[in-house]
């Protein structure tokens, strides 16, 4: 049976991918907050998934006004980088999971989360960003990868705790799927940011910290948060943690927390990661 | 029955709503269309003309060709879409929110590497900093 073994909460800052696919990670700006992956890296050499559930939202790159789904999983066969408006990241093509896709799909469609399945797209910054944080740039990522997409672009995006319930449907559709699968969810974004307007550059440690402590020690009470504490206290674009929930949500009650790092500032953004394991 | 907005007194902010959504549609679908190359070409060759292949208003219009981005984002425009602009402009996120808060580049670096614009004064109207 496949078993999801792993969570991984990273923010997924643009300008983190320009430093890794210019070759500046090694600079004063950019080396403290590599050095906070290094960790990462290293465990999951050791610890391998075939599959990542990246949770992740798009920034108008797939997905324009024309169709805003709340929820879409990416059922295809392979995913091409997007051109943001300066050409495609220089990464691999990221190869899908149809078939755990279209399972998991049918299992929490059934399960009253009424996903939007997208066959053909691009992924952003989004969902390289964590990739290439995570496993480098190889020539070929290592394992296969499920897109999921989040509308957190045009208010209001789902809540803390529909992302959180969603999650725990997506477990028991990983865990009734017959391949022997190790699994991980990513769950991409965040922390505390504000991208737009004279409040630009907020950043609210304080939130982010409690978010860092809450999510592991107490998800069901924080999944009660409304957005508008999202909103106000962490940045009009802060909203991007209600993904973290959904890897919460997809892992046990109880989990064992491997690694933390929090760092400010990554472009306008402050930087968190975590690593929990199934206990 | 109006649409409950309970973050209008969050200072400094548009959040990108219904009611925005309507308002910028092609104006975010005009900066969608500079995801691909030729056309970020065909608009640097002519900025105005190629606006006028859209269905903006000339308010919008204005506020695109000035880069003003404080400007577009009442009427209508989203940060993620605008950023298909700054970056055909060759600016990156942090250059274009500099440029939103009324601030040299180096002035918002600074800003950022000190931890960034603090949350005290900045979550209710009448206490911004």
């Amino acid at each position: 049976m496949a078993r999801i073994t792993a969570g991984v909460a990273t923010s997924h800052v643009p300008a983190i991918g320009a430093a890794i696919d210019l070759g500046k990670t090694g600079d004063d700006y950019w080396a403290p907050l590599f050095k906070g992956y290094e960790f990462g890296r290293k465990w999951i050499e050791q610890s391998r998934p075939d599959v990542v559930f990246l949770v992740y939202n798009d920034h108008a790159s797939a997905f324009g006004m024309d169709l805003v789904p709340t929820f879409a999983i990416g059922c295809g066969d392979e995913f091409e980088p997007a051109d943001e408006g300066w050409g495609p990241r220089p990464v691999p093509n990221v190869e899908g999971c149809p078939e755990l896709a279209w399972h998991i799909m049918q299992s929490v469609i059934q399960d009253d989360f009424d996903l939007t399945v997208v066959n053909e797209m691009t992924v952003d910054h989004g969902l390289t960003v964590p990739l290439s944080l995570m496993f480098g740039q190889p020539a070929a990522w290592p394992c296969k990868v499920i897109p999921f997409a989040v509308n957190v672009v045009v208010y209001p995006p789902p809540s803390g705790q529909r992302c959180y319930n969603l999650g725990k449907a997506i477990r028991k559709a990983v865990e009734s799927f017959d391949e022997d699968l190790n699994v991980q969810v990513w769950g991409t974004g965040g922390m505390s940011h504000q991208l737009q307007g004279p409040r630009a550059g907020l950043i609210n440690r304080e939130f982010d910290r409690d978010f860092l402590q809450r999510i592991v020690e107490d998800p069901e009470g924080l999944a009660k948060m409304p957005h508008i504490d999202y909103v106000r206290q962490a940045g009009s674009e802060g909203i991007e943690l209600v993904m973290w929930m959904i890897m919460r949500g997809a892992l046990n009650e109880h989990v064992n927390e491997l690694h933390r790092f929090y760092h400010v500032p990554a472009s306008n953004t402050a930087v968190g990661h975590l690593i929990l394991v199934n206990s | 029955m109006a649409l409950d907005k309970p973050y209008e007194d969050i200072p400094g902010t548009i959040i990108f709503d219904a009611d925005m959504a309507r308002r910028g549609y092609y104006v975010n679908q005009f900066c969608m269309s500079l995801t691909k190359r030729e056309n970020r070409e065909k608009f640097k060759a002519d900025e105005r003309a190629y606006l006028d292949n859209w269905k903006i208003s000339e308010e919008q219009k204005q506020a695109l060709l000035d880069r003003d981005y404080n400007r577009i984002m009442s009427l209508g425009g989203n940060v993620y879409f605008l950023a298909k602009l700054f970056s055909t402009d060759g600016q990156s996120f942090e250059q274009a929110a500099a440029s939103m808060t009324g601030v040299t580049r180096e002035e918002y670096r600074a800003m950022m590497l000190g931890g960034g614009r603090s949350p005290e004064g900045n979550l209710y109207k009448g206490q911004e900093d």
